[in-house]
């Protein structure tokens, strides 16, 4: 995926605006600062425990604002659904939308819909984009992450994947495990209004923790360390991915972010992150460092140093 | 999490590693057989707390790794065959065979499928009765017995749609082929616990005898593999080669019975050739005569792609055998990464040059080979 972004995308798009990579591209418009982003949903199964396709495609579009710093003023919804589509299935996933779009005190402003052949399409794909009015005072991003900064993240991690997984393998494990999809921009509200100096955030979606920190110490050119022990993660995740031979700092996310602010900052952050319902799990998991640039290393549970290398295609379970 | 945790506390992990330092008196060589312990070794940073002179070489017991590629060449062919739903562990898909991997197959249009075990593709057998569902028996004893209920069970039920690409492989005979080579510096074995588990420990015990080595049956979690380590430095340090059991929580001394007499009664022993090492005499497995309709390179009449030769580059073979380290590979994370591998080992997460790649024992750009310099700082 990054290749065919920096082989095939980048090259024939490249601008201003694009160039940063960030979740969103921000701009301005006769003064007011806005910021624009799009994402595409095609998870399988549609329904799934916590959640459907239609509250990843609303959370996720107003989630890629709020890392930006902006609180997502309208969104765009285009819908590509297979023949054969059951109605009700449509039904409870354009319901969960509203719902979301209402908890994320959102309008879906705009919209479209196209219908492909049985065969042509896997049930449903929605897209969506947003736009989102910046709050922040000062840009965030990779460019503002300085050595020193602390890393926190917003709650347990793992869930979203793993619930995705259970539906999919028919596996059952002795809880239920239902994704976290939500909309974070109350979490950074918060703490824009704790006057917290935010440097960057990133949500922990594809890829998980694991790569949202490599892509950050390689734009930042900077070195994080992050401790294995203090990454909170539930217990019915852990024994899943223990069963399943998977790691939880690779596990996708739906609404959970990391925040880099001021080691002077740190506590303020955690204390603002906590006032809301969808950061209350926030903890200060690691700290920025000078060099090696690019590097993000992990203290294991034992006290031993390794490398948090970057994920290489899908996560694969493994044999034995 | 109970019976996992207490194998992770970094007290007692301490603890553990002191002990060690407070009986190895000389340099020691000992290898972990088995890929899952060589990833927990790695990923945990276990090395760093042993003393300078007990140095872990990493064993042949990767599946993935030992897959010979025209086994894989075998599978990728028939699953590319019309009709036929492929099924495969996760991380058997990204193998290179001699021109593409399964996943390659998988993008350009044949239907391979993740299950997580044999059972679940003879589940899809049943549910899609008008197509072949082939399934990529590989591993070690530890999966032997759940590939022989699956073939066991579809005779049993007469599925005839149901058939298994094999490419078993035994741990004894590999360690027997690794104390026999000249250029050997293996000392004392950590056993692979899972294996013992099925197998029991029994058939290690003339090996241990024969070339004077300790064999300790060890588990997988940090704590194991020190306690492990402590014990083969014990015996050696006391001049004893024995057989001992480090993973008594899963492991007999006789392992499973009921395993054991499926295994048995589905497969035989067979030469095998292993990726990297060539042929091992009585180091594998495959269906006997009365289960040979399930097998799926004579149910498909696949052309072999014997003699097409391996880059000349990797050196998998020897870092099978502990006689290379992954980074002492010159093409290691240069011309060999995980996302364009040479050799098997750069695949799984459990071969030694994918879990060195990973965890950060790497030379490029200017990275320290070992992580712990890096970090001192923490």
């Amino acid at each position: 995926m990054n290749q065919l972004i920096e082989k095939v995308f980048l090259p024939a798009f490249s601008n201003e605006a694009l160039d940063p990579r960030h979740d969103g591209a921000l701009f301005s418009v006769q003064g007011a600062r806005l910021a624009m982003t799009t994402d595409t949903y095609v998870v399988h199964p549609l329904i799934f425990p916590g959640g459907t396709i239609g509250d990843l495609a609303v959370n996720g579009t107003v989630n890629d604002l709020a890392m930006c710093g902006a609180r997502a003023i309208g969104l765009s919804a285009g819908f590509i659904l297979e023949e054969g589509l059951a109605m009700d299935t449509l039904q409870a996933v354009v319901a969960s939308m509203r719902q979301a779009s209402r908890a994320a005190n959102v309008s879906i402003l705009t919209g479209d819909t196209k219908v492909v052949d049985k065969g042509k399409g896997d049930q449903l794909f929605i897209n969506t984009a947003g736009i989102g009015a910046v709050i922040a005072p000062r840009a965030i991003g990779p460019a503002a992450v300085r050595p020193g900064d602390a890393v926190i993240v917003s709650g347990d991690l793992g869930a979203h994947g793993i619930a995705i997984l259970s539906v999919r393998e028919g596996l059952e494990f002795e809880g239920e495990i239902r994704s976290d999809t939500a909309p974070l921009w109350p979490a950074v509200e918060a703490l824009l209004d704790g006057h917290v100096d935010v440097h960057c955030l990133r949500d922990l979606t594809r890829g998980g923790l694991s790569s949202a920190l490599n892509e950050i110490a390689v734009a930042a050119a900077v070195r994080i360390d992050v401790a294995e022990d203090l990454v909170p993660t539930s217990e019915l995740v852990r024994g899943a991915c223990e069963i399943l031979g998977l790691d939880p700092l690779y596990v996708a996310n739906e609404g959970r972010f990391v925040a880099f602010v001021p080691e002077g900052h740190a506590d303020r952050a955690l204390d603002a992150l906590r006032s809301r319902a969808v950061s209350a799990g926030a903890v200060r998991i690691g700290s920025v460092q000078e060099d090696p640039a690019g590097l993000v290393t992990l203290r294991s549970r034992i006290g031993g140093n390794r490398v948090l290398d970057m994920l290489s295609g899908e996560q694969l379970p493994r044999i034995c | 999490m109970r019976f996992l945790d207490e194998y992770r506390d970094r007290a007692s992990v301490r603890q553990m590693a002191r002990a060690i330092r407070g009986i190895a008196t000389r340099p020691w060589t000992l290898m972990e057989v088995c890929g899952g312990q060589t990833h927990t070794i790695v990923k945990t940073g276990l090395e760093e707390l042993l003393p300078e002179t007990i140095s872990l070489v990493h064993g042949p017991g990767c599946p993935v790794c030992v897959t010979p590629l025209e086994m894989i060449d075998r599978a990728i062919a028939i699953a590319r065959k019309p009709g036929v739903i492929f099924c495969s562990f996760g991380d058997m898909l990204r193998v290179p065979g001699s021109t593409e991997s399964l996943l390659d197959a998988k993008a350009s249009g044949a239907e391979v499928r993740i299950v997580y075990s044999p059972l679940d593709a003879l589940q899809i057998a049943r549910a899609h009765p008008h197509r072949e569902v082939v399934f990529f028996a590989v591993g070690f004893e530890t999966t032997a017995p759940a590939n022989a209920m699956a073939v066991w069970q579809a005779a049993r039920e007469d599925v005839a749609n149901f058939s298994l690409v094999v490419s078993h492989v035994l741990v004894p005979p590999a360690m027997e082929a690794i104390l026999g080579s000249p250029a050997c510096r293996v000392q004392g074995f950590l056993a692979a616990g899972h294996v013992c588990t099925v197998m029991g420990f029994e058939e290690y015990e003339p090996i241990s005898r024969k070339y004077r080595v300790p064999i300790v049956v060890t588990g997988f979690e940090p704590l194991d593999l020190l306690e492990g380590v402590y014990m083969t430095v014990a015996q050696l340090e006391s001049g004893r080669a024995e057989v001992e059991n480090q993973y008594t929580r899963a492991v007999g001394r006789s392992g499973n019975r009921p395993a054991q007499q499926r295994i048995a009664e589905v497969f035989e022993v067979t030469a095998r050739a292993w990726r990297g090492i060539g042929e091992i005499p009585a180091s594998g497995l495959r269906l006997r005569e009365a289960y040979r309709r399930y097998d799926a390179v004579e149910r498909f009449a696949v052309e072999g792609t014997e003699g097409v030769a391996e880059s000349t580059e990797c050196i998998a073979g020897l870092v099978l055998q502990g006689q290379r380290k992954p980074h002492e590979c010159p093409a290691f994370g240069t011309r060999c990464t995980p996302d364009s591998p040479l050799g098997a080992p750069m695949v799984s997460s459990e071969g030694a040059c994918a879990a060195y790649y990973h965890f950060g024992r790497r030379k490029e750009n200017g990275y320290p080979t070992n992580v712990s310099s890096a970090a001192s700082g923490h």
